[in-house]
């Protein structure tokens, strides 16, 4: 399954949030999406999963136009897990994931043994089965964000969509979350708050800029000092680390500027 | 093939019990409240009525009551009591249903102004007879309008940018609230003829007094109605729970599906509101018990709301009928003197998601 995005454009009232979007994401791709606050990465993921709609452009999920599927066919195809939610009611983790089957049932569908089973085994792979029958309420943040990826691989969607997922978690359970979701192999779409996070598990980035794309490629080629000082307005240090492999970023605050 | 995991046994099992014990809770309140009253009767005496006038079963059941009783019995008790069951149960339906489309655990029919809203259309009807090409089902269709009229209103008022803050859903619906009564209070006070005229009172506070076996078909049809369209459609009340977004996500066609839900509640409270009266609290407190009883899953809450909710309006409106016998309370004041305490229970509970607005 891939996502391609066409000339996306999409306003409030006359204010531009995004222009000209373009993307794509290949089957079993882990793209991220980043940029500073407002450059319009929620937006445009909003507009992906269709619940903002787009003045101008085109989304294509293995070619097909979003704008033309059912809501219910959207949802067995594209699974999203935003930034930690809370309910003002309280569901059992069990309930939760459940939801996730929502969309393959139709009106007087029960719930079968198969959804069970389903429900069993995504608790399983994000660890959280002993919690199956706990209430949400009473996680912790990283707890809630499996749950939330949990009820996404029980949508048994192709494409997963991921908000800012690490926002308000602990450093550890960042990457424990950013390694669960590296090894489902979904196709999978990120913005991401953390330049390293994104450097270190991204197949390939965009980068929004004030809602235009200032730039894309591998973690190596985005992930340039200039780049990141046009961008972000931070200095930067940048260098391959020896044991990730990966580029690692320092940042370089002003303070020690006369370095 | 694997069996259905131990802890959802369990509540399946918690679950079937609480419906049956209600079921029977029920039963047993109906027949204790026949049997209260100023003329005491057997509840074998009330059962015995109350299957002679089957059909099928007349002939069967010897007589040992006198007209009187049975009068008493068939014609004024049962149909008020009966009406007791279809508004205590559609009240809990509705507020159920509008706390998933509020996303808001403090919404009510009552607190938002949807009972208001529908008093102030009856009474136009009543009073003025206004409506009249509706013919026999002004009174309902009428107050349907002003409860359809008065959510629209506070959805308006209350959404800022796309989200439904709390504050400002409660602010509103109080407002609205307030203007409705006004308004209902306005041509309750301008009535032109004395005669059937209900009061004020009735209007704000409700009251079964009314209640004929007449008044009883349309409003038990509209509750089963909208309970299994409620019913059909738990999953989409359940992801709703979880965020507009979270809900799109998960399949639900939001728009269509809010609109749905806006007319049920609409319809449930406007049908009932038009034969008893505007009562609070009810859709407020039963569904809220109910989730600490069996969770938020809307398979398990609308069911034991309806039970629960049936049996609280019983026994409040026994108690409206003999704390101050003979004269009567208004059923609104019963269920005030129980909400409003868990109203200030709730809002302090709950103070923390204020600033949330979920």
């Amino acid at each position: 399954m891939n996502v391609e995005v066409k000339g996306l454009s999409f306003s409030i009232q006359d204010k531009r949030l995004i222009e000209s979007i373009c993307l794509d994401v290949r089957e079993g791709e882990m793209v991220g999406l980043i940029g500073p606050n407002g450059s319009g990465k929620s937006t445009l993921l909003k507009n992906i999963y269709r619940v903002l709609e787009p003045d101008s452009g085109e989304i294509l999920l293995n070619g097909q136009r979003v704008s033309r599927l059912p809501q219910k066919e959207l949802a067995r195809q594209l699974a999203v897990v935003g930034q930690e939610s809370s309910a003002a009611f309280d569901f059992t983790v069990r309930d939760i994931v459940m939801m996730g089957r929502s969309p393959h049932k139709r009106m007087f569908e029960a719930d079968s043994m198969e959804d069970y089973e389903i429900v069993e085994q995504a608790l399983t792979r994000v660890g959280l089965l002993h919690a199956a029958g706990s209430s949400f309420s009473n996680l912790s943040g990283g707890e809630k964000q499996r749950v939330l990826i949990a009820r996404a691989l029980a949508q048994q969607a192709r494409v997963l969509i991921l908000d800012e997922p690490t926002n308000h978690l602990d450093i550890r359970y960042q990457l424990q979350m950013m390694d669960l979701v590296k090894a489902l192999k979904l196709t999978c779409l990120a913005a991401l708050h953390d330049l390293n996070i994104a450097a270190c598990y991204c197949d390939r980035i965009y980068v929004l800029q004030e809602g235009r794309m200032a730039a894309s490629g591998s973690p190596e080629q985005v992930m340039r000092p200039d780049l990141l000082y046009d961008v972000f307005g931070v200095r930067t240090e940048i260098a391959i680390h020896p044991l990730t492999g990966k580029p690692s970023i320092t940042f370089l605050p002003d303070m020690i500027s006369s370095l | 093939m694997m069996k259905e995991p131990a802890d959802f046994r369990r509540r399946s099992f918690f679950f079937t019990a609480i419906l049956l014990a209600l079921t029977a809770g029920l039963v047993l309140s109906i027949t204790v409240a026949v049997m209260l009253g100023p003329v005491p009767i057997a509840p074998a005496t009330v059962w015995k009525i109350a299957f002679s006038h089957m059909p099928g079963f007349n002939g069967w059941i010897e007589e040992t009551w006198d007209t009187g009783q049975g009068h008493i019995i068939w014609d004024i008790r049962f149909p008020r009591v009966l009406l007791g069951v279809v508004v205590g149960a559609g009240l809990s339906v509705a507020g159920t249903a509008i706390q998933a489309l509020m996303r808001n655990s403090l919404a009510d029919p009552y607190i938002l102004g949807v009972s208001s809203g529908a008093s102030a259309a009856a009474t136009l009807v009543i009073l003025f007879g206004a409506f009249r090409f509706f013919g026999q089902y002004a009174l309902s269709i009428s107050a349907f309008l002003g409860s359809l009229a008065v959510m629209a209103i506070v959805m308006v008022l209350a959404r800022v940018g796309g989200r439904m803050a709390t504050s400002r859903l409660l602010l509103s619906g109080i407002a609205v609230s307030m203007m409705m009564s006004a308004i209902t209070n306005l041509i309750v006070t301008m009535a032109p003829r004395e005669e059937g005229i209900r009061s004020a009172m009735y209007w704000m506070m409700g009251s079964l007094t009314g209640a004929k076996w007449e008044y009883l078909t349309l409003p038990a049809l509209i509750v089963i109605a909208g309970t299994s369209f409620l019913l059909v459609q738990y999953r989409a009340l359940n992801a709703l729970l979880m965020g507009e977004e979270a809900a799109l996500t998960l399949g639900v066609n939001l728009h269509a599906f809010r609109k749905w839900l806006v007319v049920v509640v609409a319809l449930l409270t406007g049908t009932i509101v038009s034969v008893s009266g505007a009562i609070g609290f009810v859709g407020l407190m039963i569904p809220h018990i109910v989730r600490l009883m069996v969770g938020s899953d809307h398979r398990r809450v609308l069911p034991v709301s309806l039970l629960l909710g049936a049996i609280f309006i019983v026994w409040a409106d026994v108690l409206a009928r003999l704390v101050l016998a003979p004269e009567e309370l208004p059923i609104g004041i019963v269920t005030a003197l129980c909400g409003g305490p868990f109203f200030i229970w709730l809002l302090r509970r709950n103070s923390y998601s204020f600033g949330g607005g979920i």
